[in-house]
């Protein structure tokens, strides 16, 4: 480490790293992914109607994101157009999650190591199956290029760890898009100690509704009609 | 001191994700050319084509588009011809661009399908990247645009050429664009017609236009127009009723793209030949 600082040795270096991209996304606002019986929804608090912390990425795979804005917003951008290169040169089933997530996993890595500052992001990225019965694909990707194989449920974001005791709590196999969205909602409701209400939530996900393209989104009327 | 090397190279993303980083531009042709410029065809440059190859290359058809009140009907024959023989009964020369609009082709088949193909792709690669759809002028544009830059291979002999057509949910009405071969692009409001049948088609679409009132009375010009095309265009194919193909109809209107099914194609090519064999 040359240079006109005092030394640091790595160790340290890498831990103030990571505190420093942890703090920066536990300062923003949480987002989960939900397994239903159709597919997968993501739920988070953004009250901004037009920049969106979820995307589509391609056929049967969606992203969702915290943390700072215009980095995970090229993250999201970026896979969009690694998922569509590869679909047009190969075929499009042969666009997949797993290596979509391990290609995030490296970039983030490298930035981890050798950017000039971490990525304070967090990423999820899920992929249905080719109809219901067929397994969910759901991956966290963190600032240090660090992954995870989830199952059913996930939280990402500042209030991560309580708003999973709540999902384990409410959550069960075959539950309904309504029932997973209204269990997101109390959850993230109870954990930031103030009501969220539909117009500030941002929901979308992937179905098995008979379209090439399963991704989702619901606005506002949609989100309390469901909710009924 | 650290210095990021690689997202001065790459442009701001390491890793796999390097070429996919960076750049303002939201177009998957561009994407595509940059980063795996042997996928696109144009790029391929080369000798002048040998004669025999040209007359080896599969094209030849008619495609007609017609509008009728809030929609548009577009529409395609099943023949490929290579040289003098017929290569394919069984051709699809009518593709969805997106939820409201399609694409038709006509000239080398395989340069053609890659086109739309391409041109499909960019449509939903810009709505998933900006968030919102391309208005119909601007998918028209981009249309254009690739159709220019297969101008190296058209002056090889290699000559695509589309025919675009649309509902614009934002100016709700639909709309038909014509190109020639080297990316000029006409608006028509009416009706239009591309390949080597289509001055025959044009000839029917112009007489029969005035009377289309539906979707129903569109269709059914739209099965007499390629008839006729297929009657004096030998690259042209008619219904076949020995292997079951029939033009391939597609309606786009509000509810977005739709193909008529064979039994409904079926029931208008019969109408269509019982009124010319009475």
């Amino acid at each position: 480490m040359a240079g006109p600082f005092p030394y640091v040795s790595p160790e340290q270096f890498m831990k103030d790293r990571a505190e420093f991209a942890r703090k920066g996304i536990a300062r923003g606002r949480a987002l989960v992914a939900v397994a239903f019986d159709e597919g997968v929804v993501f739920v988070g608090e953004n009250p901004s109607r037009v920049l969106y912390k979820t995307s589509e990425i391609y056929d049967r795979i969606g992203f969702a994101a915290v943390g700072k804005y215009n980095e995970f917003e090229s993250l999201r951008v970026a896979g969009i157009r690694l998922a569509d290169v590869k679909g047009y040169q190969y075929g499009r089933e042969d666009v997949t999650a797993k290596s979509l997530a391990n290609a995030y996993s490296q970039s983030l890595g490298s930035i981890f190591t050798e950017g000039q500052k971490p990525f304070e992001v967090e990423l999820l990225v899920a992929q249905i199956g080719t109809g219901p019965g067929h397994p969910l694909e759901l991956y966290h990707i963190l600032y240090d290029g660090s992954i995870v194989d989830e199952h059913s449920f996930v939280a990402i974001g500042g209030e991560a760890d309580s708003l999973l005791e709540h999902l384990r709590l409410g959550w069960s196999e075959g539950m309904s898009l309504a029932g997973v969205v209204g269990l997101a909602m109390s959850s993230l409701s109870t954990v930031v100690e103030r009501d969220v209400p539909a117009g500030d939530l941002e929901v979308s996900g992937l179905r098995h509704d008979g379209h090439r393209r399963r991704f989702f989104r619901l606005d506002e009327a949609a989100i309390t009609e469901l909710l009924g | 001191m650290v210095v990021n090397v690689d997202s001065q190279r790459t442009g701001g993303l390491p890793g796999p994700l390097g070429p996919f980083g960076a750049d303002a531009s939201p177009s998957f042709f561009d994407l595509l050319r940059r980063t795996a410029p042997a996928a696109v065809p144009a790029m391929l440059r080369g000798d002048p084509v040998r004669p025999e190859l040209l007359d080896s290359l599969v094209e030849g058809t008619t495609v007609l588009a017609l509008t009728f009140p809030n929609g548009v009907i577009i529409a395609g024959d099943r023949r490929a011809t290579a040289g003098n023989f017929i290569a394919r009964r069984d051709m699809r020369k009518v593709f969805p661009a997106d939820r409201h609009s399609a694409v038709a082709i006509s000239g080398a088949a395989g340069p053609a399908v890659e086109m739309a193909r391409v041109f499909a792709t960019e449509l939903e690669h810009y709505e998933k990247v900006e968030g919102e759809q391309l208005s119909l002028e601007g998918k028209a544009n981009k249309l254009a645009f690739m159709v220019r830059a297969n101008m190296p291979l058209a002056m090889q002999g290699i000559v695509v050429v589309p025919l675009f057509a649309g509902y614009d949910i934002r100016a709700q009405r639909p709309s038909i664009f014509e190109y020639d071969p080297i990316g000029g692009r006409y608006e028509s409001l009416d009706h239009a017609a591309t390949g080597s049948g289509s001055i025959f088609a044009r000839g029917t679409l112009k007489k029969g236009h005035q009377a289309v009132t539906d979707v129903d009375s569109g269709a059914l010009l739209a099965v007499q127009a390629l008839f006729d095309a297929a009657e004096e265009d030998s690259a042209t194919g008619g219904p076949d009723r020995i292997r079951d193909q029939y033009p391939i109809l597609a309606v786009i209107d509000a509810d977005g793209y739709r193909e008529l099914v064979r039994d409904a194609v079926v029931e208008l090519v019969d109408h269509v030949i019982a009124a010319r064999t009475e």
